[in-house]
């Protein structure tokens, strides 16, 4: 069937609601209304308030409350409405989500996959572009997934709810009705903690996720014409990260540039060029590039332009990079 | 019971006075034998607590917040509880962990640096203990939210001291309860003291049991020195619980006999006439005139009881020091549900520095 990103989140979620009554959703606006973005309607319907729980508008209650839920035996799937309103259940993510397992030696664990939109590029209100993936990164026991279309979403966020890990879930807003997509009906899994070589190509790599994909698949479109020709490793699983598939690009082509919409300065491009210069170096033609949002709060709307990475910054790179 | 004391009076509810006399009308009617049970427990909380003191200052022991003072209150309360309830337990709470059944050479064992201390054994239903203040308490609420959703029957209980009423999940985690109508018990004790700052500084209301009122359920305050009134106010708010009534909050008025923790000083921030003054209300030398008064006390008996809880207290350090170290890979083990190639490699390299021994 074809359909959007925000779709086939709504797919995953009604088939695993159906498949294990253990499953709980809960969160601001999710139950009648369906979320803000729609990805939970007609779910409260379906499945009743007791199993789409709209709860008091407080995330850190939310989340430490599924904590408890999970430590009872339940699998809640709680949604944060968007990643800039994440911040006031930090302390039971970082402190008790990512921990549980390690503190108690296994006998409790906290399996929650806790959706949140994130990313600019959709002219949206102050504190509703963020894109802070690197804040959870560096927190052992989390698993951070971005998808970059709907197939990968249903997939991913299927995987991510089976897991019996903790998965801060990044949906791109700009994703979530940008493409419509062939999506298979029936459940589907694809492998958490593994990249994905989504375009192949000889003289360069881009390394991205999420709403970025797209900005590089345009990139390298470009560079085409130019005669350059780019490969794209959808990094998917941020944390724990798939450090293999983009080595292996990276010694094949000689160059890469790090592509995301977070700031530049301590993002994950830092670790992944870290990881280049690591294991990688020799194969190097030139030095990796970074090309991200500058080390600025995101603007508002009229200036978002100024901010979000386009295909041009990233062709430049491209250039720069093949003429070094 | 509980609606009989309303805190917005600034009523409490106590039930042995000062020279260990029970309000007939008030009395939980426990028998002999719970009773001696009751202050067997405190008995051996104390020893337990001051033996960790002990051990900190001989180097053997990490840093240690004592219980003393807080007997009445964690045993009073965990005496109410049954098996199948939950805890959500904070980090001054001995008193309940031993009244629940957890093995004290366990609590010593994580109070000396080891997580595997805090594995609580399977049958038990308690949750690690909570550093970060308050932040228990809408976990609490999950779980009791759970109870619901599978129709278990149980209660949860969760403790916090008066500092954590400040927090935002504390208003947070009630409200969503009230809200919910979920089977918790919120227990804050009240010991005055927020490491340094008084119970003044958290809250301008009269008490902290009002604080319920706002969320659509009761709450009440009762003398947390008092075994016997902590555990009628938790037996009762836990059968409400139990039987689908909802939350109660209950705050025991109590007193932090000793500083915040071993790297505390209380000598700086309040004066040795205000700590004098709580000695004399001492849990258990109340409950001992308790005792004596139905001919259930002698010092033969305290002889016994002290001997019993000393040997108690002497096989679990015994236990607790003869545990091996955590390996390397004991700390990787637990991070995700399987490690990482990532975290493998770490492992190796980390492995590949340390002696022979150590690995």
């Amino acid at each position: 069937m074809i359909m959007t990103m925000v779709q086939a989140i709504n797919q995953a979620l009604a088939g695993e609601l159906q498949r294990d009554e253990r499953i709980v959703i809960l969160g601001e606006d999710v139950g009648r209304d369906g979320g803000v973005f729609r990805a939970t309607e007609g779910l409260f319907e379906k499945f009743g308030p007791e199993r789409v729980m709209d709860t008091p508008l407080a995330e850190s209650g939310a989340i430490g409350a599924a904590i408890g839920m999970a430590a009872l035996g339940l699998r809640p799937v709680p949604e944060i409405q968007f990643m800039g309103f994440i911040y006031p259940a930090f302390n039971q993510i970082v402190s008790h989500v990512a921990r549980l397992r390690n503190r108690t030696r296994g006998r409790f664990t906290a399996p929650l996959t806790i959706r949140t939109p994130y990313g600019a590029g959709v002219k949206a209100l102050e504190h509703h572009s963020e894109s802070t993936e690197a804040l959870f990164c560096q927190i052992p026991g989390l698993t951070v997934v971005a998808p970059s279309s709907p197939y990968e979403a249903k997939g991913l966020l299927i995987a991510s709810i089976r897991s019996d890990d903790p998965v801060i879930f990044l949906e791109p807003t700009k994703l979530y009705r940008a493409e419509k997509q062939e999506v298979p009906e029936e459940a589907y899994e694809l492998p958490l903690r593994k990249a994905a070589v989504v375009r192949e190509g000889r003289d360069l790599t881009i390394i991205a996720w999420g709403a970025m994909i797209p900005v590089a698949r345009e990139a390298a479109a470009s560079a085409e014409a130019d005669g350059v020709s780019v490969e794209i490793v959808d990094l998917r699983t941020l944390s724990p990260m798939d450090r293999e598939t983009f080595l292996d690009s990276v010694k094949k082509t000689g160059r890469a540039i790090v592509l995301h919409e977070a700031p530049k300065t301590c993002g994950l491009g830092a670790e992944i060029a870290a990881t280049i210069g690591e294991s990688a170096l020799l194969s190097l033609n030139a030095p990796v590039a970074r090309v991200t949002a500058p080390d600025i709060t995101v603007p508002l709307p009229k200036s978002e332009d100024l901010y979000y990475p386009s295909a041009e910054r990233v062709l430049r790179a491209i250039r720069k990079l093949m003429e070094y | 019971m509980i609606e009989r004391f309303d805190p917005l009076k600034g009523e409490r509810l106590r039930i042995l006075d000062d020279e260990g006399r029970a309000a007939p009308d008030l009395d939980p009617g426990l028998a002999d034998a719970e009773l001696r049970t009751l202050y067997e427990r405190m008995v051996r909380t104390r020893a337990a607590d001051a033996k960790a003191l002990k051990l900190q200052r001989q180097g053997r022991f990490g840093t240690y917040a004592s219980s003393l003072g807080h007997e009445a209150a964690q045993v009073g309360l965990a005496s109410a509880m049954a098996r199948e309830d939950w805890f959500f337990p904070y980090f001054r709470d001995l008193g309940a962990f031993l009244t629940l059944g957890y093995p004290l050479a366990d609590y010593y064992h994580f109070w000396m640096g080891n997580e595997a201390g805090m594995r609580t054994p399977d049958g038990l239903n308690i949750f690690p203990i909570s550093i970060p203040v308050g932040s228990q308490v809408p976990q609490a609420v999950g779980a009791g939210i759970a109870i619901k959703h599978r129709k278990l029957g149980a209660a949860v209980v969760t403790t916090f001291g008066d500092g954590a009423t400040s927090e935002g999940d504390f208003h947070e985690g009630l409200n969503f309860a009230g809200v919910f109508g979920t089977p918790n018990v919120f227990v804050c004790v009240n010991n005055q003291f927020a490491i340094s700052v008084p119970r003044s500084r958290q809250s301008a209301a009269p008490t902290l049991a009002q604080k319920a009122v706002a969320y659509g359920f009761p709450g009440v305050q009762v003398d947390g020195n008092d075994a016997l009134a902590v555990f009628a106010a938790a037996r009762e708010a836990l059968a409400t619980a139990r039987a689908g009534g909802g939350p109660t909050l209950i705050e025991a008025y109590t007193y932090r006999m000793g500083d915040h923790t071993t790297s505390d000083d209380a000598a700086r921030y309040r004066t040795k006439e205000e700590v004098q003054e709580w000695e004399r209300r001492d849990p258990l030398a109340r409950f001992r005139l308790y005792l004596g008064h139905k001919k259930l006390w002698d010092e033969a008996y305290e002889k016994d009881v002290q001997a019993a809880a000393s040997e108690f207290v002497e096989k679990a350090v015994a236990e607790a020091e003869a545990r091996p170290q955590a390996s390397v890979d004991d700390v990787f083990a637990y991070t995700y549900s399987s490690i990482p190639p990532d975290l493998e490699r770490q492992m190796a390299e980390l492995k590949a520095s340390l002696p022979e021994g150590r690995r």
